[in-house]
């Protein structure tokens, strides 16, 4: 089977003079799920607006040998890359069916698009099974609950075909239960997808991270395994101050 | 229309109503001035139909589609009037002398009248739409440019007095198509192709909305950035809901021109053109027949009152306004759910609150640099 | 040269009238993005205001000088009373407050009809503002002068405001994050009526200087409100230095085309100009991102 990653070099974003993302070297291969954490302000979000075409930015992005900077959302994400926001951002008016309907359908073809849908595209059957949403097919997305939209969501990019997953924040505000539920669904996506989570959730972090990226101040600090980042002195600091004990209890928002 | 219907017998049976009612019964009880009059009614809702595909279910406020229903009714009108005065001949309206202005020419063809028709608004239509969403341009703004296109719209055809005979329009047309209007029996099959046109347009919008464009055009409402994010271009599905409502206004007014008569600057405007909405938003913009049944109560009560009492009426039409968009933003329909305190959420309003936390402008809800792209992507892309 | 110069003194004289009314424009919809069809409605009030102090005092000079203060008054009320009674129940839905304030306009239209009738009513120049000056050997009414001087006092007095007086800091603080000012002690409704007061007052005092220039009649805010929201459009939102530029630079273009070609089409080759612009520089409109308008 053959390997995706995502390749990213001497990212740069700046916004008037601000630099947010300052040369940052990251490469995620597909199977391992990453997260990327980082204090307030270390340019994360900023890193995946840049790759998502959200943000102007300098350096590359390469996906399956695409390169991604410079091409338009919609042209980035038909190349497979997709990614959540922080908020939930599913369309409330619609069911979940015709959430997923409609993230499965891009690569339509115009004429076809003037018809109702006749059956539920297998796709779409499988990302609900995988999220779990079936018994919900056809309830409005807004009667959801924080934590299924989050899943629908995780759902719309899997049956966009997606290869690249972002998601931002994908846990907060999340029960713990539903916590869980989310750290087993990402388990089972990242098989075949290369996923990569910003998230401040370190209790999350440590259940399901298999590797971590730190970003301060818009540079890469640290990546390895949560242990090892966790051991970093520099990451000590930047969370905690001098003689801190980790990231762990960390209270980032 | 194919494929498979929800409660396809209620459906049927919808259609079947409407047909019986404005083919049946309108017909055998109005007199002839009534079922002209409805006729006319007919054309405005031909309008109304299409604001709510664009603004119920697209989220387009789109403030002038006087510009299209003019131009087809300006369209139809010459056409109606190059056929009045005989082949070579020119209006009667027009300073003898001056010649018959190339643009004129082009629509005494009948066949080439009802391509202009549709052709010429469709077009405007795509020119405008693809320069204003390609370039992301929406909500207030698109609302202020589509008003201003309405002014301007009037402004030119009321400086056009000798080729399109400035702020007294064109009127007196004597036969359409080849079918004298003074014959009743003609006039009478006028409302019949009105009344037939417009039960089309409601189709066509039934089978939109129940597509997965009509999906997709309420996800573009709800959330244009998320639908891009899907691999769609907004700009492209908008497009379409605009154009699909030009035309449609540009029929009815292609229509409205020989069942009364009269077309001028006054019928295009800023006013007549917000005045398409007032049906709409009082009949349920984002509902399939709001619309249409909104335009047609409006129109009626702006008829029985405005001929006896025309300052009431002015002062009704903007306390609808304000009482149903402020307070039942469901339209009249929703009366009911809100009365019984089940708040419906009506889809319009919802798709222009995507936001959450405080209402206003600048809601940069995280002043910190983290969330300093997208506030900044104005000038980043 | 002299038509040049001329064109010219038209475009000023007719971008200040825009800025004027765009200038409250600019305050309300840039803080709150709201869309007040009725804007130009207040600044129909602001003229008949002047009429009615010519009718009580009679003298033209010192009428005048009462009425900008008073319309600035009513306007500023309508716009509160506007503003407390619908607006401030539609925030998170603007382009429904678009439309809510389109039918505020149109019974206050007909109410101006049903008081003092549609006929245009005379509101007297005084003799001061009757003559001629010249600005470099071409003509220039003195009218027209005093618009484009109480345009500039009206933008000088405001971003004064706005920058100096602690009402300004408390507008610029919820104009740049509402949540933030708000934890911060800063009562945003408060804010939000007293910009309403200023933005409807600006357009009170345009209609007292318009009836300088143009007839006072029920329906005149309408000739400027579309005009208006292009300067504002065209602008960018909530920018007094936007405002400025794009009220003059409409002004003097619309002067240039009317005199190449007929003012209507002039009018058409302006919209087409800003929707070109909006081409080039859709990123000037949004210098002030709201998640709601953009």
């Amino acid at each position: 089977m053959r390997q995706d990653y995502l390749e990213i070099r001497g990212l740069r974003v700046s916004f008037d003079g601000f630099v947010a993302v300052d040369g940052v070297d990251l490469t995620v291969l597909q199977g391992d799920l990453r997260f990327l954490i980082g204090p307030n302000g270390a340019g994360k979000t900023t890193l995946v607006d840049a790759v998502t075409g959200l943000a102007a930015a300098s350096g590359s992005a390469k996906f399956d040998g695409t390169e991604l900077l410079g091409q338009k959302e919609h042209q980035i994400a038909r190349a497979g890359v997709g990614r959540t926001f922080q908020t939930a951002s599913v369309f409330e008016q619609l069911t979940v069916l015709q959430n997923l309907d409609i993230a499965a359908g891009s690569q339509r073809r115009r004429r076809s698009l003037l018809r109702a849908r006749a059956t539920v595209p297998d796709s779409v059957q499988l990302a609900m099974e995988t999220t779990g949403l079936t018994t919900l097919r056809d309830r409005p997305a807004a009667e959801l609950s924080h934590g299924q939209k989050q899943w629908l969501e995780i759902g719309m990019l899997l049956v966009q075909n997606a290869t690249v997953l972002f998601l931002d924040e994908p846990v907060a505000g999340m029960s713990a239960e539903e916590r869980e539920q989310t750290g087993e669904l990402l388990r089972r996506v990242r098989r075949d997808h290369v996923v990569v989570v910003v998230e401040h959730d370190m209790e999350f972090l440590r259940a399901y991270a298999d590797s971590v990226t730190v970003l301060a101040a818009g540079k890469v600090l640290a990546e390895g395994t949560y242990a090892q980042v966790q051991a970093d002195p520099r990451v000590q600091e930047i969370y905690l101050g001098p003689g801190s004990r980790g990231p762990g209890h960390q209270a980032v928002h | 229309m194919s494929g498979r219907f929800g409660s396809r017998a209620v459906v049927l049976g919808g259609y079947l109503l409407a047909a019986v009612v404005l083919f049946g019964a309108a017909p055998a009880l109005l007199s002839d001035f009534r079922l002209r009059l409805l006729a006319q009614f007919l054309c405005v809702a031909m309008v109304a139909v299409g604001i709510g595909l664009a603004w119920g279910s697209g989220g387009m406020l789109t403030l002038g589609q006087g510009v299209f229903f003019g131009l087809g009714a300006y369209i139809m009108a010459m056409h109606l009037q190059l056929s009045d005065a005989g082949p070579g001949g020119r209006p009667a309206f027009m300073v003898t002398g001056s010649g018959l202005p190339w643009w004129w020419e082009l629509f005494r063809n009948p066949v080439t009248a009802v391509l202009g028709i549709v052709g010429v608004p469709a077009l405007l239509a795509l020119l405008l739409g693809l320069g204003v969403f390609r370039r992301r341009v929406k909500g207030a703004y698109f609302a202020i440019l589509s008003q201003a296109s309405a002014a301007a719209f009037a402004l030119l055809l009321i400086s056009q007095q000798n080729t399109i005979g400035g702020s007294n329009g064109l009127s007196n047309f004597r036969q359409f198509f080849g079918f004298a209007l003074s014959d009743p029996v003609n006039r009478r099959m006028l409302y019949f192709i009105a009344a037939g046109v417009l039960i089309a347009m409601v189709a066509v919008v039934h089978q939109l909305r129940r597509s997965r464009y009509g999906e997709l055009l309420t996800a573009v409402r709800d959330g244009e950035e998320r639908v891009r994010f899907l691999g769609y271009d907004p700009a492209l599905i908008k497009v379409f809901a605009y154009v699909v409502a030009a035309v449609f206004a540009a029929i009815g007014g292609a229509l409205f021109v020989p069942i009364v008569g009269i077309i001028s600057p006054n019928n295009v405007g800023v006013v007549p053109s917000i005045g398409f909405l007032i049906g709409v938003a009082v009949g349920g913009r984002a509902t399939l027949l709001g619309p249409v049944l909104g335009s047609l109560a409006v129109s009626y009560a702006g008829s029985t009152l405005s001929e006896n009492f025309e300052s009431v009426w002015i002062y009704l039409q903007g306390l609808l306004f304000v009482l149903v968009v402020a307070f039942l933003p469901g339209g009249i329909g929703s009366l009911g759910g809100v009365l019984r305190g089940r708040r419906r959420r009506p889809g319009g309003v919802v798709g222009e609150g995507i936001g959450h936390g405080p209402p206003g402008p600048p809601l940069v809800d995280d002043a910190g640099p983290e969330r300093a792209p997208a506030d900044a992507r104005g000038g980043g892309a | 040269m002299d038509a040049v110069l001329g064109q010219l003194y038209a475009g000023i004289s007719l971008g200040s009238v825009l800025l004027l009314v765009a200038l409250g424009l600019t305050l309300t919809f840039g803080q709150m993005g709201v869309i007040n069809m009725a804007h130009g409605e207040f600044l129909m009030a602001g003229a008949y205001t002047a009429f009615v102090v010519q009718q009580v005092i009679g003298g033209a000079g010192l009428a005048l000088l009462i009425a900008l203060p008073l319309a600035f008054l009513v306007g500023g009320l309508l716009g509160v009373l506007l503003e407390t009674t619908l607006i401030s129940r539609l925030y998170s839905r603007p382009l429904d407050t678009l439309l809510v304030t389109w039918g505020v306009s149109l019974v206050l239209q007909q109410l101006a009809r049903d008081v003092f009738g549609a006929p245009a009513v005379e509101v007297r120049a005084p003799e001061w503002l009757r003559g001629n000056v010249e600005v470099l050997g071409v003509p220039f009414t003195t009218g027209r002068l005093f618009i484009v001087v109480l345009a500039v006092v009206a933008v000088a007095v405001l971003s004064a405001v706005l920058r100096f007086s602690s009402l300004g800091r408390r507008v610029r603080a919820v104009v740049q994050s509402r949540g933030l000012a708000e934890t911060s002690g800063i009562d945003s409704r408060r804010t939000d009526r007293l910009t309403f007061f200023i933005g409807s007052g600006l357009a009170g005092i345009a209609g007292v200087a318009l009836t300088l220039i143009a007839s006072t009649q029920p329906y005149m805010g309408q000739t400027y409100i579309v005009d208006a929201f292009l300067v504002v459009v065209a602008g960018g939102i909530g920018q007094i230095r936007g405002a400025v530029l794009a009220a003059f630079g409409l002004g003097v273009l619309q002067a240039f085309f009317a005199y190449s070609q007929s003012v209507s089409t002039a009018k058409v080759l302006l919209l087409l100009c800003v929707i070109a612009f909006l081409q080039l520089r859709p990123q000037g409109l949004f210098s002030v991102r709201t998640r709601s308008l953009v």
